[in-house]
């Protein structure tokens, strides 16, 4: 029997005052993949997002989550979810520990204080735990927000720049955590970066978007194979700058 | 987060517990926050306090009136510090950034509304108790001592005081922080036509049937009945009641709407002005 995938979008739209910030964009993401959602800004990664963790109510189309159906049926499922996103912070006052055992709660996690222990060993947070999360440095601070998504093992990970403003030491080991949570629970991914390497060293899938259309949809490699390029970001700087794929192949 | 939404009216005492205990760290962290909520409402008994004592001295009809003004003033002060510390505690929530992770988690929008109304409570509860035992020991006023009464009032201020905060949270969620001003300043539109500090039939005759749609009207005329007549006006605390229900409604109807239309245009990824 075919395993249904964690996420389906049909024919999604998102219109604001008569701009299209998404426009008519389908795809499914395969559960247990991890997929990355490309583009420029303004591209409509984040509305895509935002429409898929039920944020934001689409135009018209349709989106699917873990079986349930976006925005209507999201209660069914958003204890299985969880997300991270430049957009939004953690209560600044509030220390890690007190944070993660609010989140915790809301999202209904068993052994809440083991899983707080558990997650902040393995993410080095353990010695701020009862740190205030605004006296944190840019690195700490995206350590508890990851800690936070991951609080309630989620199925499906949504996450927004997860490693944007981070060292490239911090970085390497936010996105070496994240590989191994995904194997270990065979949870499925879709991350929006700007970062091409974290793209490539994660993702099995890449979706390029531009002006709210899905301009091209494959596995790296085949990427690259096709546009003749060497690295995705080289591949994406053709499709932001609208070069074409078989000429630059032909070059 | 309508009704529509399937499982949107399902309540969990845990995560509204979350909530409550997520304010509690927030006021514990920082005490100029607890020091404001008492502020303002022992600066106004004192002011109030020497007003009523000195018009008492000076005038036969406030000298059989003892304690309507500073009565008002603490009544007023129940309505009008309820419904801050029901905004205060949602628009941390904005000024956090933290408002996404609220409504992508599995957290209700009633069970954040209970949350909220608790903390309106705590809150109102620590800047008001010190000052209503200030006011017996300053002044000899005792709210205490109006008994039954006390706890109609009270329920009824603290229902609008509600209905008022849920709406306004609403415009907040719909228009951002450019809209944080109606938290602080709403509710003194019901000032003047709620007739705190005077009876209704001070008000313009067309002006009247105005002042009886709000229900705190009914507290402040049944506050004067309890204090100049000493009668307990039960009729207007129904009255009161039944007015609250539709403001209460009409609350989280408009809050439900204001959050749909959040989240058509977005504004819910958008949080600041």
């Amino acid at each position: 029997m075919p395993v249904s995938p964690a996420i389906k979008v049909e024919r999604l739209v998102k219109i604001y005052k008569q701009v299209p910030a998404v426009d008519d964009i389908s795809f499914e993401i395969a559960t247990g993949s991890i997929t990355a959602l490309l583009g420029g800004n303004g591209a409509g990664k984040t509305t895509t997002i935002a429409m898929i963790m039920g944020l934001i109510t689409p135009t018209s189309g349709r989106v699917t989550v873990l079986g349930a159906e976006m925005p209507q049926q999201r209660y069914r499922v958003l204890h299985r979810m969880n997300f991270e996103s430049p957009y939004v912070e953690m209560p600044m006052r509030l220390t890690i520990r007190q944070n993660l055992t609010v989140f915790g709660m809301l999202y209904g996690v068993a052994n809440l204080a083991d899983r707080i222990k558990e997650l902040c060993e393995a993410l080095d947070l353990t010695h701020l735990l009862d740190r205030p999360t605004g006296k944190l440095s840019a690195g700490q601070k995206t350590r508890v927000s990851l800690a936070k998504s991951l609080l309630n093992s989620p199925e499906l990970l949504l996450l927004d720049e997860p490693t944007a403003s981070l060292d490239p030491d911090t970085a390497d080991w936010v996105r070496a955590h994240l590989e191994r949570y995904c194997h270990e629970r065979g949870a499925t991914v879709l991350l929006a970066s700007h970062n091409m390497a974290e793209v490539e060293r994660l993702c099995g899938r890449v979706i390029i978007m531009k002006q709210g259309h899905i301009e091209d949809d494959d596995a790296p490699a085949r990427l690259l194979a096709r546009y003749g390029r060497r690295t995705l970001e080289e591949v994406f700087l053709d499709v932001a700058r609208g070069r074409d794929e078989m000429s630059e192949a032909a070059q | 987060m309508s009704a529509s939404v399937e499982g949107a009216l399902d309540f969990s005492p845990r995560r509204v517990a979350a909530m409550i205990l997520r304010y509690w760290y927030l006021l514990r962290s920082s005490w100029p926050r607890l020091l404001d909520l008492m502020y303002w409402p022992l600066v106004q008994m004192i002011t109030w306090g020497f007003i009523q004592y000195y018009v008492m001295q000076n005038a036969g009809f406030f000298a059989r009136a003892g304690g309507t003004l500073i009565g008002a003033l603490l009544l007023w002060d129940i309505l009008f510090r309820g419904q801050l510390g029901f905004s205060i505690a949602f628009l941390e929530e904005m000024w956090a950034r933290n408002i996404g992770n609220l409504m992508m988690s599995p957290l209700r929008p009633v069970e954040f509304i209970t949350a909220l109304m608790v903390m309106s409570i705590v809150r109102l509860s620590i800047g008001a108790v010190p000052v209503t035992l200030l006011a017996i020991l300053f002044f000899g006023f005792n709210l205490y001592g109006l008994g039954f009464a006390l706890v109609a009032f009270f329920i009824n201020l603290m229902l609008t005081s509600w209905a008022v905060g849920i709406f306004v949270s609403g415009l907040v969620l719909r228009n951002g922080l450019g809209a944080e001003n109606f938290a602080w300043s709403i509710m003194f539109v019901f000032m003047p036509l709620a007739c705190v500090y005077y009876p209704v039939t001070t008000l313009p005759v067309w002006l009247q049937p105005a002042a009886w749609v709000l229900p705190p009207t009914y507290v402040f005329e049944g506050m004067r009945a309890l204090l100049i007549e000493h009668t307990f006006r039960s009729d207007l605390m129904l009255d009161a009641l039944g007015l609250n229900v539709l403001f209460f409604a009409a609350g989280v109807f408009g809050f439900l709407k204001l959050l749909q239309a959040a989240r058509r245009n977005g504004s819910l990824m958008q949080t600041g002005e």
